[in-house]
């Protein structure tokens, strides 16, 4: 199923194991039981098996036995622990999907189960049993499983030409050539007739009614050489594997490359299996190819989903699968082919009438003819039937009414014609008639320009030629006017057509670029994640006409945590099965949900988002009608939408990270600083505390014999050490203070205090700090009384004066003002220092922000903090500026309650 | 010697050299001061001080810039005042040539102590041949090392370890400068030399080598050889 990409040609069955050694340090192994029908006793042989590896120590489990099987094997069953199988989504009754996540929990070393290709009920997580089963073994748990030859994929065709019966459950080539070991359980079929005619062969449900059909020797013998010839492929192989691992020079067959040309018919899921099994048995690597052409354009739905469908069984079988568009298939296909170094091309040949091959030309005879040196294999269809079911091409909407405006056209230029009659040669009329078939050609497509022309003739014999208004002729030779206006007409219809027909494509596609470029552009200018996510939302919702969903793991890593969804379109709700989808394709990178082969129940198609580093998110579309799907050119078009999407959001990622780890980077700077200019300013104040008290100590002690301290020096230290205790006090209290206004925890004692009364019990505080500027107030008298935190007010005016002091000139005065701003008053308090930096304005505030970090200012850079976080506090604002003529002012404001007087 | 010798005191704090100033001249010391690494600079060059205390954290220039400069004309010994932030400052001023260390906060014993070890090393004793301190008795002519009178046997590289040690006694010396001047200037990172040769040395000469009498270590520094002041 997953192959690994870039196995293209020759190197095929190598390379593949190359892959396979490489996965198979982590991934589960898987060794398939093959047999050639239903009761030859594959599953005894598993089961047998199993009870070996369990005898050997091993952990093993079974599940997926029919209950109808269980009796009957019961006593080899009992020796293992079974899981029981899932119940199903509904809830109602057991289902026979095995419970994947039952297992996965339990962690078993090896698990039995049971027919590999079983189909599962709708609803469950894979359509099909296999696929549970790789998923088992990308989780590291080995499987035994069993498998009858029919079911494989490549040979549904060659079983349904031998037995007659059409096999519905099939699993991809791809499951049974992975498997690492395959042994091939054999019984005599006159053996298996005798059981299955004493009834003791459990047949499965799918073929209960054609069973009969089934158990005829021809059928048995053919089947069983069928299993054995596949069964020896398999070991010539891995002959071959070995010898080119460990570089044994041998004949190589010469590399044979194969193309397959699909032609949007019934049969082209036959070509892909013919091509498989032929490349598989000339050891070659095979590539399957679809050119749309101007003709192609115009297939209906139905056929076109049919060559999607082959496609996508080429991809499951392990071919490169390539679409191209090209003017005219056979050139295109030919061109490709030589550029690709392709020998053999194999192409169907549809079952046309003679009439139409040729007037239409024949694709076959085509590149038959232009093949050269490449051989050219042609293999008809098996049941054409379908062919012809499919209906005739699609035709454009509104078509009669088309005809209807080529006919109006026609009757036009008979009417302008008509008075021109004598004055002109009706020869020359003719030419109004060619413009008319042009016109009708160019816009209203081929058939009426058709019609348009054969009633050019018409009109033209009718109205002009002598004799008029009759279809008699009189003169013969405007019979080549006749034939010459008919053929001019039709090669101009089809050209013109043909034009039109290209005009479509190119608009779609033209289309579809300029969406991917609009939102490649809108994207590459957004570097903030939200907005990209909105826009893909935005814009997916509107390319697609679906709602859509962006969904990313919260931890943002690549590959790992939880989904969650980081942008939706309004009216968007995700189910149980829709989170189970997208979670799904986050972990697996692939598609899921609906239109793909995963849950396919969900209403959310999830298309995952990757990148270098991994899967980013997931991408959801839904559309607003339940049961419409993306036709396949808009599921490539949306996963050209997921890659764009996938670059802008992880460039955003990126982006963020980077930007947090500048974050955290400069918080940890800050941090430092912090603690040293905290250790500094803690420690200076005790390293003079500690040398005043220190000296004092040794002069008492020596008692002046070796020290000489007078009486003067004496009061000089205990000074000094005083007034550094009552600094260091200070900054105790400021930080205690900044703790508090952080925290939360400042508890306002308002009341009702006069301005006049503030600002002395500042200054007095001041007096104390020994602060040598001469202070000026300027008040207006008619103040009113201001609620507040006396305490903490003074405290910020106190820091706010010490700090214009530290920053003026010595003997330079400090101003106070006050003044009332409507219901505000208002405080600065300015300096003549040297200012405040202008784009320092607004960081003044901030913790420890000083003017000139390095200049030997003291202080802790705390003082204008604490006073903003003061003045918030009781509601007001504080500000800086610089003063015309020099210096800094702070102004701060207080609110004027109205219950004040 | 010490008394009336010059000390040049630099710090950035005013309370810190009113304070040492004090102190200081009640030991009979004659005091100038400088509050940052232009005026120490100048002051030095004009006074000529026979002692410069070097506060490492000054605002217009770092200390190990200050030490640096001064020697590159004046051999007298730099004590330098540090806070315990400043450890690698500390080394790479001890490495740019200052003699010793303290770190702030300190008591006025400890410098006065550390400024009479640093003076007496600067005159010229070097050429003493014999040293002793307590037991441990080295001849520097015979290249002899004895222990309570009974003479131990160094291999050549402990013995000029120790000759090292004695000959800064009382100072502080970093591990590169052991490294340098022991081995070579290529072997300057590899400490690990001077942590198992200091171990060795000790066994020989300290009584009880976890608690060392002689050569004491000065924790991510270096080692010191301690003599009582």
């Amino acid at each position: 199923m997953r192959r690994p990409d870039g196995r293209l040609f020759g190197i095929c069955a190598r390379s593949y194991n190359y892959c396979m050694t490489e996965r198979d340090q982590s991934r589960g192994k898987l060794k398939l039981f093959l047999g050639y029908a239903d009761g030859v006793g594959k599953t005894r042989a598993m089961l047998e098996a199993g009870r070996q590896r369990k005898l050997e120590g091993m952990d093993v489990i079974v599940t997926g036995i029919p209950s109808a099987r269980q009796a009957e094997d019961e006593k080899l069953l009992s020796e293992f622990e079974l899981i029981p199988l899932r119940r199903s989504r509904d809830e109602s009754a057991v289902g026979d999907e095995i419970d994947l996540d039952a297992i996965r929990d339990r962690r078993p070393g090896l698990v039995l189960i049971d027919n590999l290709a079983h189909s599962n009920p709708p609803g469950a997580r894979h359509p099909k049993r296999c696929q549970d089963v790789e998923e088992l073994l990308d989780s590291g748990i080995h499987v035994y499983s069993t498998l009858n030859i029919q079911h494989l994929e490549s040979l549904r065709d060659v079983v349904f030409q031998i037995t007659g019966v059409r096999v519905e459950d099939t699993i991809p080539d791809s499951v049974f050539d992975e498997a690492s070991i395959i042994e091939l359980v054999d019984l005599p079929p006159d053996e298996l007739i005798k059981r299955f005619e004493e009834g003791k062969v459990l047949i499965q449900p799918s073929l209960a009614e054609s069973a009969g059909k089934f158990y005829r020797p021809g059928n048995l013998i053919a089947l069983r050489e069928l299993s054995m010839r596949r069964a020896a492929g398999r070991i010539e192989t891995q002959m071959i594997d070995y010898m080119a691992d460990r570089e044994i020079p041998g004949p190589w067959p010469a590399s044979e490359r194969l193309l397959v040309c699909l032609g949007a018919h019934s049969f082209d899921d036959q070509l892909v299996r013919e091509g498989h099994r032929l490349a598989r048995e000339l050891n070659a690597g095979w590539m399957v190819l679809y050119v749309e052409t101007p003709r192609t354009i115009r297939y209906s739905q139905a056929r076109y989903d049919l060559m999607t469908s082959a496609l996508r069984l080429a991809e499951e079988l392990g071919a490169r699968t390539v679409k191209i568009t090209g003017n005219e298939a056979a050139e295109t296909i030919m061109d490709f082919a030589v550029k690709h170094n392709v020998t053999k091309i194999i192409i169907g040949k549809p079952a046309r009438t003679r009439w139409k091959e040729y007037f239409s030309g024949s694709l076959v005879n085509e590149i038959i003819r232009r093949s050269g040196k490449i051989g050219v294999l042609v293999l008809s269809g098996l049941n054409q039937s379908v062919t012809r079911n499919l209906g005739r091409e699609g035709k454009p909407a509104g078509k009669a009414i088309r005809y209807l405006y080529a006919a109006l056209v026609v009757i036009l230029t008979t009417l302008l014609g008509l008075p021109l009659i004598g004055a002109i040669h009706p020869t020359n009329l003719v030419m109004l008639f060619l413009a008319a078939v042009m016109l009708s050609a160019a816009f209203l497509g081929r058939g009426p320009s058709l019609l348009a022309s054969l009633l050019s003739i018409l009109a033209f014999d009718f109205f002009y030629v002598h004799p008029q208004l009759s279809l008699d002729v009189s003169d013969t030779q405007y019979l080549i006017t006749f034939f010459g206006l008919l053929a001019v007409s039709l090669v101009i219809s089809n050209l013109a057509g043909m034009v039109r027909d290209q005009v479509v494509s190119l608009r779609d596609r033209e289309t579809q670029t300029a969406t991917l470029y609009s939102l490649s552009r809108e994207l590459t200018v957004l570097v903030n994640l939200q907005a990209i996510l909105d826009t893909i939302v935005q814009q997916t919702a509107e390319t697609f006409s679906r709602e859509s969903v962006v969904l990313l793991p919260t931890g943002r890593m690549p590959n790992e945590g939880d989904l969650a969804i980081m942008a939706a379109s309004p009216n968007l709700t995700m189910d149980e099965t829709d989170r189970a989808a997208s979670q799904w394709a986050f972990e697996h990178g692939q598609p899921a949900g609906r239109g793909t082969n995963t849950l396919q129940s969900a209403g959310l198609r999830c298309q995952p988002l990757r990148s270098p580093r991994g899967m980013i998110g997931v991408l959801g579309v839904k559309p607003a009608d339940p049961g419409a799907f993306l036709t396949p050119d808009q599921t490539r078009f949306l996963e050209a939408y997921a890659s764009m999407a996938s670059l802008a959001i992880e460039r955003a990622i990126l982006a963020e990270e980077a930007s947090r780890a500048q974050i955290v980077n400069a918080k940890e700077k800050l941090q430092i600083a912090l603690l040293n200019s905290i250790s500094h300013d803690l420690r200076t104040p005790l390293a003079t505390i500690t040398g005043v008290l220190s000296s004092l100590y040794e002069a008492e002690q020596t008692d002046g014999a070796a020290v000489i301290l007078d009486r003067a020096d004496r009061l000089d230290l205990i000074e000094t050490g005083w007034s550094e205790s009552r600094r260091l006090n200070r900054l105790v209290g400021n930080l205690l203070d900044m703790t508090r206004v952080e925290s939360g925890a400042l508890n306002l004692h308002l009341r009702a205090a006069d301005l006049q009364d503030l600002i002395g019990a500042s200054l007095r505080r001041l007096d104390e700090l020994h602060f040598d500027h001469p202070v000026e107030t300027d008040l207006p008298p008619d103040l009113p009384p201001v609620m507040m935190d006396f305490v903490l007010i003074e405290q910020v005016l106190v820091n706010l004066l010490d700090n214009a002091g530290k920053y003026s000139p010595p003997g330079q005065p400090v101003e106070i003002g006050a003044r009332r701003v409507g219901n505000e008053i208002e405080i600065s308090i300015s300096d003549r220092g040297e200012g405040i930096p202008v784009e320092d304005l607004d960081r003044v505030f901030e913790k420890f922000y000083r003017v000139h970090p390095l200049d030997g200012m003291k202080g802790t850079g705390l003082g204008l903090s604490i006073c903003r976080g003061i003045i918030e506090a009781h509601g007001g604002t504080i500000r800086a500026e610089n003063r015309p003529g020099g210096g800094a002012a702070i102004r701060f404001t207080l609110p004027i309650e109205e219950n004040e007087s | 010697m010490t008394a009336g010798s010059r000390i040049l005191v630099v710090d950035d704090e005013k309370p810190i050299r009113r304070f040492l100033r004090t102190s200081l001249a009640a030991h009979g010391f004659e005091i100038y001061e400088a509050a940052d690494g232009e005026e120490a600079l100048l002051t030095a060059a004009n006074t000529r001080p026979d002692l410069v205390i070097l506060d490492l954290g000054l605002p217009d220039m770092d200390g190990i810039e200050v030490t640096r400069r001064l020697r590159e004309w004046t051999q007298a010994p730099i004590i330098i005042l540090s806070v315990r932030e400043q450890e690698n400052d500390k080394i790479n001023a001890l490495d740019a040539g200052a003699d010793d260390y303290l770190t702030k906060p300190f008591g006025v014993g400890e410098l006065t102590a550390r400024i009479r070890v640093a003076l007496r090393h600067a005159a010229p004793v070097e050429n003493q041949p014999i040293f002793q301190k307590g037991e441990l008795m080295v001849d520097q002519v015979r290249r002899l090392v004895t222990v309570k009178g009974i003479e131990v046997s160094l291999t050549p590289t402990e013995y000029d370890l120790l000759r090292l040690l004695i000959r800064h006694a009382g100072k502080v010396i970093t591990h590169n400068h052991i490294l340098r001047q022991v081995w070579g200037q290529a072997y300057e990172d590899q400490s690990h030399l001077v942590r198992v040769n200091i171990s060795n040395l000790r066994h020989k000469i300290e009584a009880d080598p976890t608690q060392p009498q002689f050569i004491v270590t000065e924790p991510g520094v270096g080692y010191r050889f301690r003599v009582d002041a």
